[in-house]
């Protein structure tokens, strides 16, 4: 690159200084694990690579990660926007206080949302007494999972569009009923579309999250192969194994997905900006 | 989880341990750290207000939260002081999931006898976990004094892979280097309401079996081989009598204490595969009448083994504590303790009749029958191995 794309066209100096320590910092803390793990799949080669990766039980746990993230992150998009839309176009007594729960997931350890989820979602918990007569059984199978995934996904589509929402301006509601919109109308292309970009990030984030969680999930899942085996979980048993190629082989797989999958998040995020044009 | 323990003249804060320093200082979890309570008698220690502090804490009642805070800085000025740590002998344990009651008592039993010796009480600390993840934590550079796993595999694993002691480990010490042993049975519902008598009654529908998963802990392969022993022992095809067990478990923990746990505090299941020793202590702390052992006809003699990690030790004395540990384990009322732990022990001289009583005859086929863990671990339980299979159909 040459030095004179590098030159900062901003009046304050420090583009190299600042340039340099961010390059220092990203690569030991994201760019050198990462590499490590694209390093061990290139020595390994991709035909070794995709022999290790398909097997059926392989293939049903990496599903079964992908689908559970992408129905938790669904949940998460619809009711993390109802959360944060309360949380700032309403005042009540304890919002604040809801407020500072919403980050609760992230300061837990995940393990103790685990369990506890668990030990209240188990036959004989407190939740799970009442839906198993109904024939629900949530924990040790699928919807367990969704659980732990949904608590921990939650805080970042609220945290991503409460200051969104914080910033909408009202009277562009009020114009919108005055021109004669009903509110589904003003709510369709009025505040959504505005949204828009905010929920996507805040829904790729958690989908993200959701994919690669382990503490939380694995003490609510059964754990049985096939059937409710998380992709995570199979990286471990291989490592316990000693097998760190195949463990690199699952990440490797679990790394290419989801990359695919937010690479089609922001072209959707291009594709909205485009049609509705900047907001 | 925080925990402390008293022992003999120290006081240590347990929790998931990192490694220690060749300094005597230890690195820790993040939210624990591990306090080296009141100086050893026989050297100086300065006298910093901290450590009077320490002395003063021990024997008082505190609330852990509060002892973590001043471990934390006993730890931060530890470093300041390394000379002081210098002459502590220190032994790691790292061990599996059922033994932490068992060690937690013995190395009470052990620094009371070593001091009697005229030695210096040892500081050892306890790390446990499944005994699979154990290993790799060793052969990753957790620096273990000593080891005690559940199989001889994860020892040979560690020998294999790291040199750090001889592959004919096994015949340093008495009996295989095993002190005590155990077996499998099954823990079922108080009245044994699904009438589970032996392994065949594991197959039946609707039947649900809680056992750990082999591929991540050492107690769930001893249940594999134990019901693969019995369907040899009867004439039924091995592969297909397991895989249908195996059908039967809607939870297939990743250590044997989450399973126990599934099955005392969540309620799932008809039988939980068990060590006899977690089975026994199930029993002892939920009350004897939630639950039932049953004895299946044919079980495994399960002999976990114990050695010292040679390329870890770092001092004579610090050789002659990690043996003599080892070694004390042998002794009559080190035995005495593991039968009251509900382990079978070799030595029943000093136990109490009661502690011996309990265990009931069981027709035990060993892991040599199965042609050792060398010919086992890949052949059953490696990638693509027999378990493997059963999911793969």
């Amino acid at each position: 690159m040459r030095a004179g794309i590098l030159r900062s066209p901003s009046p304050l100096p420090g583009f190299g200084l600042s340039f340099g320590i961010m390059m220092a910092v990203m690569s030991i803390v994201v760019l050198l694990p990462i590499g490590a793990l694209v390093g061990r799949g290139l020595m390994i080669g991709p035909t070794d690579l995709w022999d290790m990766v398909n097997s059926r039980r392989i293939w049903s746990a990496l599903t079964l990660s992908f689908r559970a993230a992408l129905i938790a992150s669904l949940f998460n998009l619809v009711f993390g926007l109802l959360l944060a839309w309360v949380l700032v176009r309403y005042r009540f007594w304890g919002r604040k206080f809801i407020d500072a729960a919403v980050d609760l997931p992230f300061a837990l350890p995940t393990a103790v949302a685990g369990i506890a989820l668990t030990a209240l979602y188990a036959p004989n918990g407190t939740f799970g007494q009442v839906l198993s007569p109904l024939g629900i059984q949530v924990a040790y199978t699928e919807i367990g999972i969704w659980m732990a995934l949904i608590f921990i996904g939650l805080p970042f589509v609220v945290r991503t569009v409460q200051p969104v929402i914080e910033e909408l301006d009202r009277e562009v509601e009020e114009v919108s009923a005055t021109l004669g919109a009903g509110r589904a109308y003003t709510l369709r292309r009025v505040i959504l579309p505005t949204l828009t970009p905010a929920l996507l990030t805040g829904f790729a984030l958690a989908l993200a999250r959701s994919v690669g969680e382990y503490g939380s999930v694995i003490f609510i899942a059964g754990n049985i192969p096939n059937m409710t085996e998380i992709a995570p979980l199979l990286i471990v048993i291989r490592l316990e194994e000693y097998n760190y190629d195949a463990a690199a082989a699952i990440g490797i797989a679990m790394l290419l997905i989801s990359f695919a999958m937010l690479l089609a998040i922001n072209t959707i995020q291009i594709w909205t900006r485009r049609r509705i044009g900047l907001v | 989880m925080l925990r402390t323990i008293q022992l003999g003249e120290h006081t240590l804060v347990q929790d998931t341990f990192i490694r220690s320093l060749s300094d005597g200082r230890s690195k820790n979890g993040a939210d624990n750290a591990h306090l080296s309570g009141r100086p050893v008698k026989a050297m100086a220690m300065p006298q910093a207000p901290l450590s009077t502090l320490c002395r003063s804490l021990s024997t008082a009642h505190l609330r852990p939260g509060f002892l973590a805070m001043t471990a934390a800085i006993s730890l931060a000025f530890g470093s300041a002081q390394p000379v002081a740590a210098q002459h502590t002998v220190e032994i790691l344990n790292v061990s599996y999931d059922p033994t932490r009651e068992f060690y937690r008592d013995y190395n009470e039993l052990f620094n009371e006898w070593w001091a009697a010796q005229g030695n210096a009480p040892v500081n050892i600390q306890q790390s446990h976990g499944g005994a699979g993840a154990q290993a790799r934590a060793v052969i990753d550079g957790l620096e273990a004094t000593v080891v005690t796993l559940a199989l001889s595999a994860d020892m040979d694993t560690i020998s294999e892979r790291t040199g750090l002691f001889p592959a004919d480990w096994q015949s340093r010490l008495p009996h295989n280097s095993s002190p005590y042993t155990s077996t499998i049975v099954f823990l079922v519902r108080d009245g044994n309401p699904k009438g589970i008598e032996d392994w065949d009654d594991l197959i039946a529908d609707g039947v649900q079996v809680i056992t750990p998963n082999p591929k991540t802990s050492g107690g769930a392969r001893w249940n594999f081989l134990a019901a693969w022993a019995y369907a040899e022992q009867n004439g039924l095809d091995p592969t297909e009598f397991v895989g249908t067990m195996y059908r039967n478990v809607p939870v297939l923990d990743t250590g044997a204490r989450g399973s126990t746990t599934t099955f005392t505090q969540r309620g799932i299941g008809d039988v939980l595969l068990a060590w006899e020793n977690e089975a026994f202590l199930a029993l002892a702390e939920l009350g004897e009448d939630s639950f039932d052992i049953v004895v299946p006809s044919v079980s495994i003699l399960a002999e976990p083994p114990v050695t010292f990690v040679d390329g870890n030790i770092t001092s004579d004395t610090q050789r002659a504590a990690a043996e003599a540990y080892l070694e004390y384990l042998y002794s009559a009322p080190a035995q005495a303790l593991a039968l009251k732990h509900y382990y079978r022990a070799w030595d029943t001289s000093e136990a109490a009749p009661e502690d011996i009583a309990r265990f009931p005859e069981v027709n035990l086929v060993s892991i040599a029958d199965f042609g050792g863990w060398p010919v086992v671990q890949p052949e059953y339980f490696g990638e693509g191995g027999i378990f493997d299979q059963i999911y793969e159909e």
